[in-house]
């Protein structure tokens, strides 16, 4: 009893409740500051962009190509045209086997293959973007004996892989069995139960998925320096050097001239543009029309 | 435990509570004797679960869950008191048994008082713990392992971890939320035995959706159904004459 | 008929077909990245790991200051990272699951970890950079600016969104049970949380920061922007210094010799290797967390 008594005035300490009352309080307002902190960052880079970006901006910036150095004005269009290009042709190499793969994975998904599909796509998600630069240099580059936009397309399409990949397998595996069971209960063939139910059932979730990668692809540098390489000149074929948005961000930030950062803030504010753009879309077609 | 036996330890006064915008029960009043083992039946969904959620305020933590009514213990109005010296008083116990997976038994059992960051010596927490598993007929059963993990015992064994980690708090009232609903009939028998001689030390609200389970070990009974409180009284005269035509039918196994 | 037959077994084989290329691709990258850093791997065996010299003149390339760059840089930007990402974390998995601030939070989150690497590098370049070089001039120390700490920094903001997702993913899996159980007990919200939430995710934040520590050991464009790029093996972190991903895109092209080049390609081996286990780890960790279903 003494035990009992002893407890109950230490559970019901008023002092004691009143602190832990307050080390609640303070830890959730110290939380909820230490995670607002997050979007100053966020803020300060956006500033910036806008700020710096907007003046350089105008029809000019975005029809005109480059000038030489020391020549004022000149615009990205060679840049601009060549991202849309590069990005482009590694989606047209690398959807459909990615979506393939994923469909894969959703209708045999315990097999031994599919385990080591899975991790093989992990391990592609996870490997450091230079790295698959030099894989496509060595695989293009080396080969043709000299570099080219459809080099850097080989590279951003083998980054793409496994984005795509998963989110058709995630999309589709969402999809319930009876529709499948439906379909070929009526005596339609696997491919037309396949092809014809179950991935127009999952576009949605499978286009989503491909401009969340385009995203992805369309600010990549780092595979790009030694593969697209980039070019001061208008250029549409994939065979030769190409420049892009990011490497022309790249090129620009680096020099020391004033006039070629205010270039590079402007390519950057319209690189965001996009990207931010093509996610925003994504959103809007996946809320539209209720599908999954 | 026997000072003022007479009057009632826990009193609910058109007790409603809400999702959203939809009444989940609507004005209860009953209440409840010392000592005593409550059986709350009656179908799915008829808000016998989200009743005992109220009593011990964790109702309104589930999203959208509010309350309006009074809730007295003791005289007092739980609604006016904080919430963790309500859930002092008032232990709960669920469906599916839930051991905390990090702590061992030992730290499972003490901890209310881990979590509440309150030091006790070595040789009280001992007490607490071989007194509380003791009461919930577990301590032959683990003694000797007692720096196991928990999860490591079985369904039954880890209820009544559950059951010991609630009593060692001392509480004056045990929720019991469908106890044995997750665990096989030599498991649940032995928490139906358990429960009976519990009431020496505290007084139980459970909830069942087993008529047999209430007829064997509560003194009195609630039946809720579509959220209304259709008839409270001794189990023993609810089960030989009900009063409401509903609670007849319930009982008979016509609906539910 | 016939045709449905043929077209469905020719189906099955396309799929799998495709899963077997896809399959195919790490490994091809591995024998790629042997055979070609072969020659490098010959020539110095493993001291071009514990080498200081990166001397593409004299032909002798050690890889040490690049190892301990990306390592630092790394480790630092996951120190620097943690308490923001584990907040973020905390407050859109266990205090606000909707309303203004979760939302205004989650869309902060989603929105840094749109940004390209290299807009980062050149708002580093130029925002962070001369910042932190007054803060340097101010402190006495000599005023380099681009350094091993600003590409921490960088690094930092640009793995907050990955590290804060993974650990909410992982707080979002701890079943509710034990929480009730928690809350009954008469703990706080705080208390919840430090004893049981925080607890039985050890394992899962853990694997979340290992694939945060893989993002930031294969990140580019942003740290060789302001990191600085010099070869010599840095002594404090406000030097500037080198990363292999980094000495990789600045030089790769410069690369005139076959051994430079293979050397080169020997640090992207390395880097390719120290990523996919790094990776392989974390999610197994990740995989056996969600199958134990988070305690119960």
């Amino acid at each position: 009893m003494t035990r009992t008594v002893y407890l109950k005035e230490i559970l019901e300490d008023e002092k004691m409740i009143k602190r832990r009352i307050v080390q609640n309080n303070f830890s959730g307002v110290l939380i909820t500051f230490i995670s607002s902190l997050v979007v100053v960052p966020l803020v300060l880079i956006l500033f910036y962009l806008l700020v710096n970006g907007i003046s350089s901006i105008n029809l000019d910036f975005i029809m005109n190509l480059p000038k030489p150095v020391g020549e004022s004005g000149g615009g990205i269009f060679n840049a601009i045209a060549g991202s849309l290009i590069i990005v482009a042709v590694a989606l047209v190499l690398s959807v459909p086997l990615a979506v393939l793969g994923g469909i894969y994975l959703s209708e045999y998904p315990d097999s031994k293959t599919a385990e080591l599909v899975r991790f093989s796509n992990d391990i592609l998600q996870g490997t450091p973007s230079i790295v698959i630069g030099i894989f496509a240099w060595v695989l293009v580059v080396v080969p043709m004996g000299h570099f080219s936009a459809f080099s850097g397309s080989v590279a951003l399409g083998v980054m793409v892989i496994p984005l795509v990949l998963k989110a058709t397998e995630e999309t589709l595996k969402r999809i319930p069995s009876e529709l499948r069971e439906a379909a070929a209960a009526m005596g339609v063939p696997y491919h037309r139960v396949i092809l014809k139910v179950v991935v127009p059932t999952g576009l949605k979730g499978i286009v989503n998925g491909i401009l969340l990668g385009a995203t992805r692809i369309s600010g990549e540098t780092a595979p790009l320096l030694f593969t697209a390489f980039g070019s001061p000149f208008m250029n549409v074929n994939a065979g030769k050097p190409m420049s892009s948005l990011p490497l022309v961000i790249y090129n620009y930030a680096t020099s020391p001239y004033d006039e070629w950062h205010k270039m590079a803030w402007g390519a950057s504010l319209l690189l965001i543009i996009a990207v931010f753009g093509i996610n925003m879309l994504a959103r809007i077609f996946v809320s539209k029309k209720g599908g999954r | 435990m026997s000072r003022k036996s007479e009057e009632p330890l826990l009193q609910l006064e058109n007790l409603s509570a809400y999702f959203h915008d939809k009444r989940i029960i609507k004005d209860i009043n009953f209440s409840v004797g010392r000592n005593k083992v409550v059986s709350i039946m009656g179908p799915s969904g008829c808000g016998k679960t989200t009743l005992i959620r109220c009593v011990n305020r964790m109702h309104e933590m589930s999203p959208g869950g509010t309350a309006t009514g009074k809730i007295i213990m003791d005289g007092e109005d739980l609604n006016k008191i904080n919430t963790i010296k309500v859930r002092r008083k008032i232990g709960m116990v669920f469906q599916r048994p839930n051991p905390f997976p990090t702590m061992t038994i030992y730290e499972n059992v003490i901890a209310g008082y881990l979590l509440n960051g309150i030091k006790i010596p070595k040789k009280i927490s001992h007490e607490i713990v071989e007194d509380s598993l003791s009461k919930a007929a577990l301590w032959d059963e683990v003694k000797d392992g007692l720096n196991k993990k928990g999860t490591y015992l079985s369904g039954g064994q880890q209820q009544r971890l559950c059951i010991a980690r609630a009593l060692a708090m001392n509480p004056e009232i045990l929720l019991l939320d469908e106890p044995t609903s997750a665990l096989d009939p030599k498991a649940t028998s032995r928490i139906e035995e358990l429960v009976v001689q519990l009431k020496e030390n505290v007084t139980i609200l459970m909830v069942t959706h087993n008529i047999a389970q209430a007829a064997r070990v509560s003194d009195d009974t609630a039946f809720m159904y579509l959220g209304e409180l259709v008839e409270y009284g001794s189990t023993k005269e609810m089960f030989t004459v009900p009063k409401d035509k509903r609670t007849e039918e319930y009982l008979t196994g016509k609906f539910g | 008929m016939n045709k449905d037959i043929f077209m469905e077994k020719g189906f099955k084989v396309i799929l799998k077909s495709a899963g077997i290329v896809i399959l195919m691709i790490p490994a091809l990258l591995l024998v790629t990245l042997v055979v070609q850093s072969a020659p490098a791997v010959k020539a110095y065996g493993a001291g071009f790991i514990f080498r200081q010299t990166w001397d593409p003149v004299r032909e002798i390339y050690g890889a040490l200051p690049f190892l301990a760059g990306t390592l630092v840089t790394s480790f630092l930007a996951l120190l620097i990272a943690f308490p923001f990402s584990f907040a973020v974390a905390l407050i859109l998995s266990e205090y606000m699951k909707e309303g203004v601030i979760a939302t205004i939070l989650k869309s902060a989150v989603e929105l840094l970890a749109g940004i390209p690497s290299v807009i980062y590098g050149f708002w580093g370049l130029l925002v962070l950079v001369p910042l932190i070089r007054k803060l340097e001039l101010a402190a006495g120390i000599p005023p380099y600016g681009v350094s091993i700490l600003s590409a921490s920094l960088i690094l930092a903001i640009m793995i907050i969104p990955y590290a804060s997702t993974m650990a909410r993913e992982v707080m979002s899996m701890i079943s509710g049970d034990i929480k009730e159980a928690a809350y009954s007990l008469g703990g706080t919200h705080w208390e919840v949380l430090r004893k049981v939430v925080i607890p039985t995710s050890y394992s899962g934040i853990f694997a979340g920061v290992l694939l945060a520590l893989g993002r930031a050991l294969g990140e580019t464009m942003a740290v060789t922007m302001v990191i600085g790029n010099t070869n010599k093996l840095f002594t404090n972190i406000f030097e500037p210094g080198n990363t292999m991903a980094s000495v990789i895109a600045n030089e790769f092209t410069e690369a005139v010799s076959d051994l430079y080049l293979s050397s080169l390609i020997e640090l992207g081996l390395l880097l390719f290797i120290v990523t996919a286990i790094i990776n392989f780890i974390g999610r197994l960790i990740i995989k056996r967390f969600e199958i134990k279903g988070a305690g119960k």
